[in-house]
């Protein structure tokens, strides 16, 4: 919402993945407390840091910190287990009941499935609630539409990011515990895909609503499983095939399109006409 | 700049001083690469070595990624892509043509029964940089800001992945081995001068003006007659083909083996980190970030291999060194945003140089980034 981009994200849902694991036999609710703590306050921190002192920099400076925050925090990840000198990864057991298979007629669904999508739902609601019927919400809002002239109004800088930067690891939090259900291996790189391509679902869709930037999420989701449905499982691997039949070059064919709508729709796909901010970074 | 200092003097002596300060501007980062150079090829030892000449070759891919993100002022996360396109093209063609049959038998033909020289290689390397560079920059090069930061991280991502996996074209995800080991301290170090005198002579040249121009204000240029787009679509391509060349360089470095994964995002986190640290906004900083950085890295390289302190062996958990570089970078980022040589270029400071009766009017320092 405040075009600040944090490309440090994903290892918001790295330290709420590790906290599952430290907290293991604390009880799930105790496990995903702590955890969803620990995101909101690694997000802070990371605000009061890195964001607040460089407010008045370029955008570009900015987005360089987070790269090197991001960098930071994974290499210190994998210190764990170059320090302890055994092979990468922790194994979280939290709510691992969920990956029980639900069947329906001769369907075999985990019920994570279900889970993952009602908390998608939950969470959404919960956000558009906040930012349409509170009054910080509105302070968002009006934030991301002009932060100077906002600010002028008497929107107070300060507690208005914080309040977004919270909320953003929260919701970090709710990531984490459903990648580590669905994939109970933790290590220093969990949350790097996920961040990359939820960046590039953000920026296509269109940054400045919530409802543009969940579109652009499902997008690339969409995009993602059908084209990966698409591209032929063999392919080019054998040498003689047509090249790029092959799914393993899905990242090359979703960033083409990503570079596509950039050009095309800088905006992004589902901005309203006539409204393209500049971002801030 | 030159061009900021308010009216010319006709006291005689000025012209020929503004000379000097434009050499020193470019021997003060080539003294750095060439006195590293220097120094290292005498006192290191043998398993240095290697880190050394990569830290010299680390300059010249800074270098190159600051004639365009220096220059223009547009942040680019696929510099690396040139590098690594050089690196492979520059590797695959120097690899001997009768062994290529054996250990790559899907490379396209030309790939395979062919083999060229060391000079060559790096020609090429160069020349296919500023071929993919020009074919990507022409749609890229109308973004700014986060888009263009977003889409050059695509192509990063793009070149990443075709390499990886497109056989006729490269060693896919095996490691490529058997490239000769050509990128001594030598060339290392005419490569790295190389570079930065091109880096030079172009950010001093008409095109080099306009491009900076565009940096401090996009608008006023513009209504100056400027074509943004293509201004920063040559440096763009000049960059291309530095990159590429650094590649080559890089390529031919010892143990003559190259992977995708080591032109990919450790790398364009280094030479970032590099490029940051030192400063955006000048060749100097450039050369400082990739100097200064790389000798970190070394240390703390070695720390992770275990150092002999007074009798104590103290040793590094594996991946200290990029923590180590990553809090470098934070803390300069915080403590001074654009970079220790706060985007100067190099110059003899004022109290050594002073003449009395001739106080020269301070030059304007450059906004920061």
């Amino acid at each position: 919402m405040l075009r600040i981009v944090n490309f440090a994200y994903g290892q918001l849902i790295m330290i709420a993945a590790y906290m599952l694991v430290f907290t293991q036999g604390w009880g799930d609710a105790g496990a995903i407390l702590i955890a969803v703590a620990a995101a909101v306050f690694a997000s802070l921190v990371m605000e009061r840091v890195t964001f607040r002192p460089l407010r008045t920099t370029s955008p570009a400076t900015v987005l360089v910190a987070t790269f090197a925050i991001s960098y930071l925090l994974q290499n210190v990840a994998l210190l764990r287990y170059t320090y302890q000198n055994r092979p990468v990864g922790d194994s979280v057991g939290v709510l691992g009941g969920l990956n029980r298979a639900a069947e329906i007629g001769s369907l075999h669904v985990r019920w994570i499935t279900f889970v993952a999508i009602g908390a998608g739902v939950v969470s959404l609601v919960a956000l558009a609630l906040l930012l349409n019927r509170t009054s910080i919400g509105l302070q968002m809002r009006a934030a991301a539409t002009d932060f100077h002239t906002a600010r002028l109004l008497g929107v107070k800088a300060n507690t208005v990011i914080m309040a977004a930067v919270a909320v953003s690891g929260v919701l970090a939090a709710v990531s984490a515990v459903i990648l580590t259900i669905q994939s109970p291996q933790v290590t220093n790189t969990t949350g790097l895909n996920e961040t990359i391509f939820v960046l590039v679902g953000v920026v296509v869709g269109g940054m400045n609503r919530l409802l543009s930037a969940t579109l652009g999420g499902f997008a690339i989701g969409f995009a993602n499983s059908f084209l990966g449905f698409e591209l032929a499982t063999q392919g080019s691997n054998s040498g003689t095939a047509v090249p790029f039949t092959s799914s393993v070059y899905l990242p090359s064919v979703i960033y083409v399109l990503v570079i596509l709508v950039l050009l095309f729709r800088p905006a992004g796909l589902f901005a309203r006409h006539g409204q393209a901010a500049v971002e801030r970074v | 700049m030159r061009g900021v200092r308010t009216a010319p003097r006709f006291e005689g002596g000025e012209s020929f001083r503004r000379r000097v300060d434009d050499t020193v501007q470019l021997l003060g980062p080539l003294a750095l690469v060439v006195v590293l150079a220097l120094i290292a090829s005498q006192t290191v030892n043998a398993a240095d070595d290697v880190k050394f000449r990569t830290a010299i070759v680390n300059v010249a891919i800074v270098v190159a990624l600051y004639v365009f993100v220096g220059n223009s002022g547009v942040l680019s996360f696929g510099q690396v892509s040139f590098v690594a396109v050089g690196a492979f093209a520059a590797g695959l063609l120097t690899v001997p043509a009768d062994v290529k049959p054996g250990v790559l038998p899907q490379l396209f033909p030309f790939l395979r029964d062919h083999s060229i020289s060391n000079p060559w290689s790096l020609t090429l390397a160069a020349g296919l940089g500023a071929v993919y560079a020009l074919v990507v920059g022409v749609p890229l090069m109308r973004l700014s800001g986060l888009a263009a930061g977003i889409a050059t991280f695509a192509v990063l991502g793009i070149t990443y992945n075709i390499l990886t996996y497109w056989t006729r074209i490269g060693p896919g995800a095996t490691t490529l081995t058997l490239i000769p080991v050509t990128t001594d301290y030598l060339q290392a170090t005419v490569g790295a001068v190389a570079v930065i005198a091109i880096a030079f002579a172009y950010q001093r040249s008409r095109w080099g003006r306009q491009l900076r121009a565009t940096r401090e204000d996009p608008a006023a240029a513009q209504a100056a007659g400027i074509d943004v787009h293509r201004q920063r679509l040559w440096a763009f391509v000049l960059s291309g083909a530095l990159s590429g060349f650094a590649g080559g360089l890089l390529v031919h470095l010892p143990p003559g083996s190259i992977t995708t994964n080591q032109v990919y995002l450790d790398l364009t986190f280094l030479t970032l980190a590099m490029l940051v640290v030192g400063g955006a906004h000048s060749l100097f900083g450039a050369v400082a970030g990739a100097i200064g950085i790389s000798l970190v890295n070394i240390l703390l390289q070695n720390g992770e291999n275990g150092i002999h302190v007074v009798g104590w062996k103290i040793s590094l958990p594996q991946g200290s060194s990029l923590v180590g570089v990553a809090i470098v970078m934070l803390v300069v980022l915080l403590l001074r945003p654009s970079g220790l040589t706060g985007g100067r270029e190099f110059a003899i400071p004022r109290r050594l140089r002073r003449r009395p009766g001739a106080e020269p009017p301070a030059p304007a320092p450059e906004p920061g980034v």
